[in-house]
């Protein structure tokens, strides 16, 4: 089918571990910390980083989960999706470091749609952006802060991030076929 | 999912109820927010036609709509066209032409929402259509439920009193047998409807005389209203033999299993379907009810109106 496994279980371990160690770094430490996934897969991922900054730290990191569906700017072009759980950390995220989590960056749309759900939330002293592909294409002025891999593609390649928590397994691909 | 419109329960699958009320649970954690706002509606527009006085029911879908961001207005029956002797189709065809994105419909007819829909060919959700169905009171009591008895599947819910005059006892019945709990009606034979063995969802559904012999054995009571306004038939001799016979006394209370919930979709006669001890006790569900309409119809109005396919 034309698809390669571009990371491998062992590479996503590792990019994860150099994000954890630059949230904190960017972050001078863990305080004040709040980290957030993105359903479905960022959710995961999200879990995973705040797990790794409190080995790491040794304090438990705040840890939630943001849903977009109500955000999204396709809601009139598409039939509505199931909502998915947001579930903020009992501080909220007033005067916090947000470090929002998701598993591929492309047009940027889900990023902006999640800092207008942010807004909805309350004010976060900065919000970060930690991504474990970053392919790409973007549509809007959005960037990354922590980037697992950067992964140059083409729009009609397709972009697959497999998790152990949902496929069994870690494993980034990237297949030939246009979507 | 997209829903084209919620004229009733019937024709809703388990799965799609589940998406609806799964989606309220969400809704109901925007409520315990600072900002109750979401943004999905944004730019929609609509209106809620009550050609029937309802007072909570309006207030709950104008909140649930306006949580979403819509712009809403209140159209009702007195002192409009409708009394100067307007049809429903030429005031239902004025106020779609002012482009407006769809409905909320009450009205006394059965059949009336399903009739707007067709000559407006706009969305409309059903708020209670004569004898006809309720579903979003219906949805809202089985989220009411869910959420104290968790999954429905297998409980033995009673719907209790007035069945001859309530178009809530139809959709609840379809909305529980789809979400797999067993319900026995209980009403004295004058305020039984005929027919009621026929009605879609009623296979396998208990009907009874017999309050007391159900009793022991439920895990939700809901007690109907008695409509007193509609009560010129002579149903039953007096309050105080309804009382005896079907109301939810003190007495009737202690012999509840400890786990089961009383509900009720109001406005109450207390003292009459339902004592003040009940209405008031730990087990009843009748403010979560109250809350949970807001969080249902918010559900209700985002499948119905913002996706792809509502007219905009």
């Amino acid at each position: 089918m034309g698809e390669r496994v571009v990371l491998g279980a062992p590479d996503v371990g590792r990019a994860l571990r150099r994000m954890a160690h630059e949230i904190i770094e960017g972050n001078k430490g863990a305080s004040g910390l709040v980290i957030l996934g993105i359903p479905t897969r960022g959710v995961a991922l999200a879990a995973r980083l705040a797990r790794l900054v409190s080995e790491v730290e040794g304090v438990d990191v705040p840890l939630g989960t943001l849903d977009i569906t109500l955000y999204r700017d396709d809601l009139r072009r598409r039939p509505t999706r199931r909502m998915e759980p947001t579930r903020i950390p009992g501080d909220g995220i007033d005067d916090k470091v947000v470090v929002l989590v998701d598993d591929v960056l492309y047009s940027g749309r889900t990023v902006r749609a999640a800092l207008d759900a942010l807004g909805d939330i309350g004010r976060p002293r900065a919000v970060r952006l930690a991504v474990l592909v970053d392919r790409g294409h973007r549509d809007l002025p959005i960037r990354a802060d922590h980037v697992g891999k950067n992964l140059p593609t083409s729009s009609s390649e397709r972009v697959s991030v497999l998790l152990d928590e949902f496929d069994g397994t870690d494993e980034v691909r990237i297949a030939k076929e246009a979507r | 999912m997209h829903l084209p419109h919620l004229i009733g329960i019937e024709g809703l699958d388990r799965e799609q109820i589940t998406t609806l009320l799964d989606t309220a649970e969400e809704m109901s954690h925007v409520q315990e927010r600072e900002l109750k706002k979401l943004p999905a509606l944004r730019g929609r527009t609509i209106v809620n036609m009550f050609f029937e006085d309802s007072t909570r029911t309006k207030m709950s879908f104008d909140l649930a709509a306006k949580r979403l961001s819509a712009d809403t207005m209140a159209f009702s029956g007195k002192g409009s066209s409708t009394s100067k002797g307007e049809s429903l189709r030429d005031t239902m065809l004025t106020v779609a032409a002012m482009g407006v994105d769809g409905f909320v419909i009450r009205h006394s007819a059965s059949g009336a929402p399903k009739l707007a829909m067709d000559w407006t060919g706009l969305p409309v959700v059903n708020a209670g259509d004569g004898m006809h169905e309720h579903p979003t009171q219906a949805l809202l009591d089985a989220f009411a439920m869910r959420r104290r008895l968790g999954n429905l599947e297998g409980r033995h819910v009673a719907i209790v009193g007035d069945l001859f005059h309530s178009r809530v006892v139809r959709s609840n019945l379809i909305c529980l047998r789809e979400l797999g709990a067993d319900v026995t009606l209980v009403a004295p034979a004058t305020l039984l409807p005929t027919g009621v063995r026929d009605w879609p969802g009623a296979a396998g559904v208990t009907v009874t005389d017999d309050l007391d012999a159900v009793l022991p054995h439920v895990d939700a009571l809901m007690m109907l209203r008695v409509q007193r306004e509609r009560m010129s038939g002579g149903f039953f001799p007096s309050e105080a033999d309804y009382v005896a016979g079907w109301g939810l006394t003190r007495e009737r209370l202690r012999r509840l299993p400890d786990h089961a919930v009383v509900a009720h979709p109001g406005p109450m006669n207390r003292g009459l379907e339902i004592a003040p001890e009940a209405a008031d006790a730990a087990r009843s569900l009748i403010l979560d009810q109250v809350a949970a309409g807001v969080s249902v119809r918010m559900a209700v109005l985002f499948h119905v109106f913002a996706g792809e396919g509502s007219r905009s």
